[in-house]
């Protein structure tokens, strides 16, 4: 068996792209750079499925279990014997099918920004932080230790900083970097904390040893770990519920979601890379990575997983619903969407046909990763075209964007989870999986899929119909091919995702699952998706003044929700009120003027007290005369009075 | 390998300024003076991993002693250990930066750079002292040519800060003196006398009750020059006015000069008293770091950004001393390392920028990467490094820290490091706002528009310290591998303290 070291290759390759268009790029590869990117992408998705064909049918299996095979390790970092950061390549389901995620995904966004981003000055620029992505993304999931996961982890979130602020004369597009930025990076601060808690008991950082050492009934770390508690929580789950953290910030589970809709600022095809397919799925990987250890040893952290997944399907559901910023709609949805997977992971169990709910997580992941992909690609061409963000400056394009528009639409039905669409399959596994452990949870999946078709159609419909098309004279056409092919690609793939056997491939143990979900299970989901669909058929397909009523009358909800349930203004209430002007200002005030004002006392008191006695040393002979024989005659009164 | 070289290859390089004619030759001089000891630090660098390589297991290589005052045993003794190699390499990296962004000092070129060699004579001397009192002298060199560099090349209120600067760092001397003396008084050779020499030292055990006494001295005295708080009021304003070289010089060696005298002189030689101690300098290292992030926060002026953020960040040198954990104890080196290089670009960006756009206040500039595209992403690095992204040296000395500051089971020492760790999402929030007020967004000012790029010397400056960072955050097992059996024998010897 050999998974040969030019797996490597497959990060390496966008990194070198990085390297040599950043460096050169701007002086040399101007116009060329596009296509430098674009063909460096190109080899790393063909090895990326050369490696997927050899993992799951070629040598994956050893007795019809799939395996986890560290390919390669390294010690970059020795913290100490046994606990040191290892640059490592671990190969197993979910990392293989997330580098074909990753890649291919981030070569239709590449493929599809030679048309997009074409003309702009910092166009070989653009290219490169596009490459710096990848590799991290791509090294993020080949990690095989879970502090080089946390390093990767960072650079995703620089590289995505740079791509979010890439307009970086628009002070919206500066705010929504840095605000991105921050948030995930506090969240990475529970991250780091939860590795140092993780290793302190494992003694290790190595994922394999790790979860080995975390699972192991009655090994000496797991008592350990568990015999350690802080405010009544055992040590593991405070390790984990922290890891957790981090991977809610970058995957944004309420309530560290605020950054998410922000950072549609960012060019549109770096939204469909980093927030619909990669970056923002990374919390659930994270998850699915530690899943045994949650699952076998934490069952408490991992029902926190599952309420905040459940819980953010739901709530940006609602909110998307009434967002009127296309691009925002498809933010809210992505957290949604990743909510369900979230939820899948909590309600699942490790061993066998109990892993339903990883294993749909996993495929949810997979499919959704082209239908959203497709969709923020669609969305960029409509703004391409349109010029603006706006439902309102949309309306009739169906005629005028055919690739677009049928594209679309397929992604539309795959996101409601229409038959045989790919989000039908990988949402009934999700569904059943959480039929079958929690009903509460089963319930608002249900609730949310239905507003999902429904939120999903008001979109479509907003910009595809509404309408009529002459409103849209003078513009330009649909675009290039360069940004019409990865449509066509992705909406193929949306349509025959479903039909990939993840189930065979991707679970939590490695043992292919069988069950399959009975057709009645599908009836009540798909009925409710479908009823989604007719009510937005019937509020948006023609512009009428119905929505407008309902909103009036839903009055307090309908604004709460479109304002995002003031969750951005309770931060920005904590950060300025508090952060700024509760602890820095005085900060700096008590700086300036008690520590630094002390030390200015101090001198001034020295120099005063010299300036009081340098009197004394006038110069005068008579002066230093008088002094002398008065002390003589201070020292002869002491001397007869104390001389006892 | 003579140790000696580094003090003679300075002492004639400046000697060598002194007779030049006009600012192209002294530049000329400086700059190969400077490559000379960069070369020279390699060489050692290359020397000493052959030495261990070929298996010499002695606590200090290239050792050299030489009586200066013998009815005191006052010592000429010279010999260095990992730390104390990457202590010489970070100077000379900065030395050669330095004198690069200082290419066109025309006022009083000739003082001005016989001070920055002079200065870098005292960090080489003092690095390679194995001799508390030759250790303590080569200290002094090297704070008078700060006084001078600020009060004649300074802006701002720059008597007030050269003042406060130099009557700050004395007062940490004269704490550092009676510290050492404490130390040579309490020591017994075989023969009876006293010593100041650190590896006799280390063999001895000073009883507990002097360490108490003097562990303080020693230890807020060379505090002090890394901004110990409360002590850290010279930094911001001692910054804020000196030249660009200076402050990178300041921020690059002179605070390292300090940390370095934490660990080897206070830590090393008075374990107990670490021990006794340690709650202490934690409390202060955890203070700076997490009050010097939030004043940093709050600063208008670039150069007292950075200055705060120096605070902040030394914090962490003290922080990993204090936790008396090998692991964090080489994080604490490593940071010294890292804060070093990434400071000195920081001050070198800054000092760039300033010199075009005459303003230093983050409201009035923006935009700046449309114009001088190089000086702004060498401001990125400079940030980035700061705030801890991977590949950076940042990412890889603050880890290090954490990682071993979390080994100490103390629950103090727990909430300690939970903070320090917290205060990179401060540094991230200060660093964005500077950056993305100055570099990016709108350009502010018209006349900026025809401003300059970069010229070869600051390029060559930047790429000096940049390569630096990267060598540290990429390859970091080359730097770890080198002071970790420095950091060995610290530990062992806190380790017998215990017992």
């Amino acid at each position: 068996m050999s998974h040969p070291i030019y797996i490597a290759l497959i990060p390496l390759i966008p990194l070198a792209c990085f390297l040599v268009l950043g460096l050169f790029g701007r002086k040399y590869f101007t116009n060329s750079a596009g296509i430098i990117g674009t063909l460096g992408l190109l080899t790393s998705t063909l090895i990326s499925l050369s490696t997927a064909y050899e993992y799951f049918f070629v040598s994956g299996k050893v007795n019809g279990v799939f395996q986890k095979i560290e390919v390669a390790k390294f010690t970059w970092l020795q913290f100490s014997p046994g606990v040191s950061i290892d640059l490592g390549i671990l190969i197993d389901p979910i990392t293989v099918m997330m580098l074909v995620v990753v890649s291919f995904v981030s070569l239709m966004v590449h493929l599809f920004s030679l048309g997009y981003m074409k003309g702009e000055t910092r166009f070989a620029t653009y290219y490169a932080f596009l490459g710096l992505f990848t590799f991290s993304m791509l090294g993020l999931v080949l990690s095989s230790n879970i502090f080089q996961i946390y390093l990767f982890w960072e650079l995703v979130g620089v590289s995505s900083f740079l791509l979010i602020g890439f307009y970086f004369e628009k002070p919206s597009a500066v705010a929504a970097s840095k605000k991105a930025f921050i948030v995930t990076r506090f969240a990475d601060l529970g991250f780091l904390i939860g590795i140092l808690v993780l290793s302190f008991y494992s003694h290790t950082l190595d994922f394999g040893v790790l979860i080995e050492r975390l699972t192991t009934a009655g090994s000496p770390y797991l008592t350990a770990i568990n015999a350690a508690s802080f405010l009544g929580v055992s040590g593991l789950t405070w390790g984990l519920l922290l890891v957790f953290m981090g991977g809610a910030g970058k995957s944004a589970m309420f309530p560290l979601h605020i950054w998410l809709p922000d950072a549609m600022e960012g060019p549109t095809p770096v939204s469909a890379l980093i927030h619909a397919a990669t970056m923002v799925v990374a919390g659930v990987f994270l998850v699915a990575r530690l899943f045994p250890v949650f699952a076998l040893s934490d069952p408490a952290a991992l029902n926190v997983v599952m309420y905040t997944g459940a819980f953010s399907a739901f709530f940006a559901a609602v909110i998307a619903c009434t967002q009127t910023d296309i691009k925002r709609v498809l933010a809210y949805s992505t957290m949604s969407q990743i909510g369900y997977m979230m939820f899948a992971l909590g309600v699942s169990k490790y061993n066998g046909e109990d892993g339903l709910g990883y294993m749909g997580s996993m495929f949810h992941l997979f499919t959704h990763a082209f239908f959203k992909s497709l969709l923020f690609l669609g969305a960029g061409a409509v703004i391409h075209m349109v010029h603006s963000n706006e439902m309102k400056d949309m309306g009739g394009l169906r005629k005028l964007m055919p690739i677009t528009h049928i594209s679309f639409l397929i992604a539309c039905l795959a996101i409601a989870g229409i038959p045989p669409f790919s989000g039908f399959f990988s949402k009934e596994e999700i569904l059943m999986a959480s039929f079958e452990s929690n009903k509460l949870v089963y319930a608002v999946a249900l609730l949310t899929s239905g507003l999902t078709a429904f939120y999903m159609f008001r979109l479509y419909y907003s910009i595809f119909w509404s309408k009529p098309a002459d409103t849209h004279h003078g513009h330009h056409g649909e675009g290039t091919w360069s940004m019409k092919i990865p449509l066509i690609l992705l909406a193929i793939l949306a349509v025959v995702a479903g039909f990939v056997p993840i189930a065979s491939w991707v679970t939590a143990d490695g043992n292919a699952i069988h069950s399959s979900v009975p057709i009645t299970f599908s009836i009540l989901p798909v009925s409710l998706a479908i009823a989604g669909i007719l009510l937005a058929t019937r509020l948006f397909k023609t512009a009428n003044e119905l929505p407008q009523r309902i909103a009036i009358q839903m009055g307090g909800i309908y604004k709460a929700a479109s304002r995002k349930f003031y969750i951005d203004e309770v931060y920005l209430f904590v950060t300025k009120k508090i952060l700024f002007n509760l602890i820095g200002r005085p900060a700096a005030w008590f700086d300036k003027n008690i520590v630094d004002g002390f030390m200015n006392l101090l001198a001034k008191l020295t120099a005063n007290l010299s300036e009081l006695i340098k009197g004394f040393q006038s110069g005068k002979v008579q002066d230093y005369a008088l002094y002398f024989f008065g002390g003589i005659a201070g020292l002869i009164i002491a001397f007869i009075y104390l001389w006892k | 390998m003579n140790l000696t070289l580094f003090l003679l290859f300075p002492l004639f390089t400046a000697l060598a300024i002194l007779f030049a004619q006009n600012l192209k030759q002294i530049r000329s001089i400086a700059l190969a003076g400077s490559l000379l000891q960069l070369g020279l630090a390699v060489k050692l660098l290359l020397a000493f991993n052959a030495e261990r390589a070929a298996g010499n297991p002695a606590q200090m290589l290239f050792e050299y002693v030489q009586d200066w005052y013998a009815p005191l045993h006052l010592q000429y003794h010279i010999g260095v250990d990992g730390i104390s190699i990457a202590m010489i390499l970070l100077t000379s990296f900065i030395v050669v930066a330095g004198i690069l962004v200082s290419w066109s000092m025309e006022t009083l070129s000739k003082e001005f750079f016989f001070l920055l060699i002079l200065l870098s004579l005292g960090a080489y001397g003092f690095f390679i002292s194995l001799d508390i009192f030759t250790m303590f002298f080569f200290l002094e060199v090297a704070v008078i040519p700060k006084f001078l560099l600020i009060g004649i090349w300074g802006s701002g209120k720059k008597e007030y800060s050269a003042m406060k600067l130099a009557l700050m760092l004395m007062g940490g001397s004269a704490l550092i003196m009676v510290g050492i003396f404490g130390i040579y008084f309490s020591s017994h050779t075989t023969s009876g006398a006293h010593t100041f020499d650190i590896l006799l030292l280390s063999k001895m055990d000073i009883p507990l009750a002097t360490q108490k006494i003097f562990f303080p001295f020693a230890f807020i005295g060379f505090g002090i020059f890394t901004a110990i708080f409360p002590f850290h009021t010279w930094v911001p304003d001692g910054h804020a006015s000196a030249p660009t070289a200076a402050s990178m010089f300041l921020a690059g060696i002179s605070m390292k000069l300090g940390g370095y005298g934490c660990l080897r002189v206070a830590t090393f030689l008075m374990p107990g008293a670490a021990h006794e101690y340690s709650w202490l300098i934690i409390l202060l290292a955890t203070i700076a770091i997490i009050y010097g992030a939030f004043a940093t926060m709050m600063q208008t002026d670039l150069k007292y950004i950075n200055a705060y953020s120096s605070v902040s960040h030394c914090g962490f040198v003290l922080l990993g001393i204090g936790m008396l954990t090998q692991t964090s104890i080489t994080g604490a080196v490593m940071q010294m390392v890292s804060h070093g290089l990434m400071t000195a670009l920081f001050f070198a960006a800054i000092g760039m920028i300033y010199s075009r756009t005459h303003t230093r206040m983050v409201a009035q500039l923006g935009g700046l990467l449309k114009i001088m595209p190089f000086i702004s992403t060498v401001f990125v690095i400079a940030g980035l490094s700061s705030l801890g992204l991977p590949g950076f040296s940042g990412f890889v000395s603050e880890m290090t820290i954490f990682m071993g500051s979390w080994q100490n089971p103390e629950n103090m020492s727990r909430l300690a490091t939970i903070l320090a760790c917290a205060s990179i999402v401060v540094t991230a929030v200060y660093i964005l706002r500077a950056a993305g007020k100055t570099i990016m967004g709108p350009i502010t000012n018209s006349h900026f528009e025809h401003l300059t790029d970069a010229s070869w010397n600051e390029k060559f400056a930047a790429v000096v310290l940049i390569s630096g960072i990267l060598i540290v955050g990429m390859a970091p097992f080359l730097l770890i591998d080198l002071i970790q059996p420095g950091t060995q024998i610290i530990i062992n010897k806190l380790g017998v303290a215990i017992h």
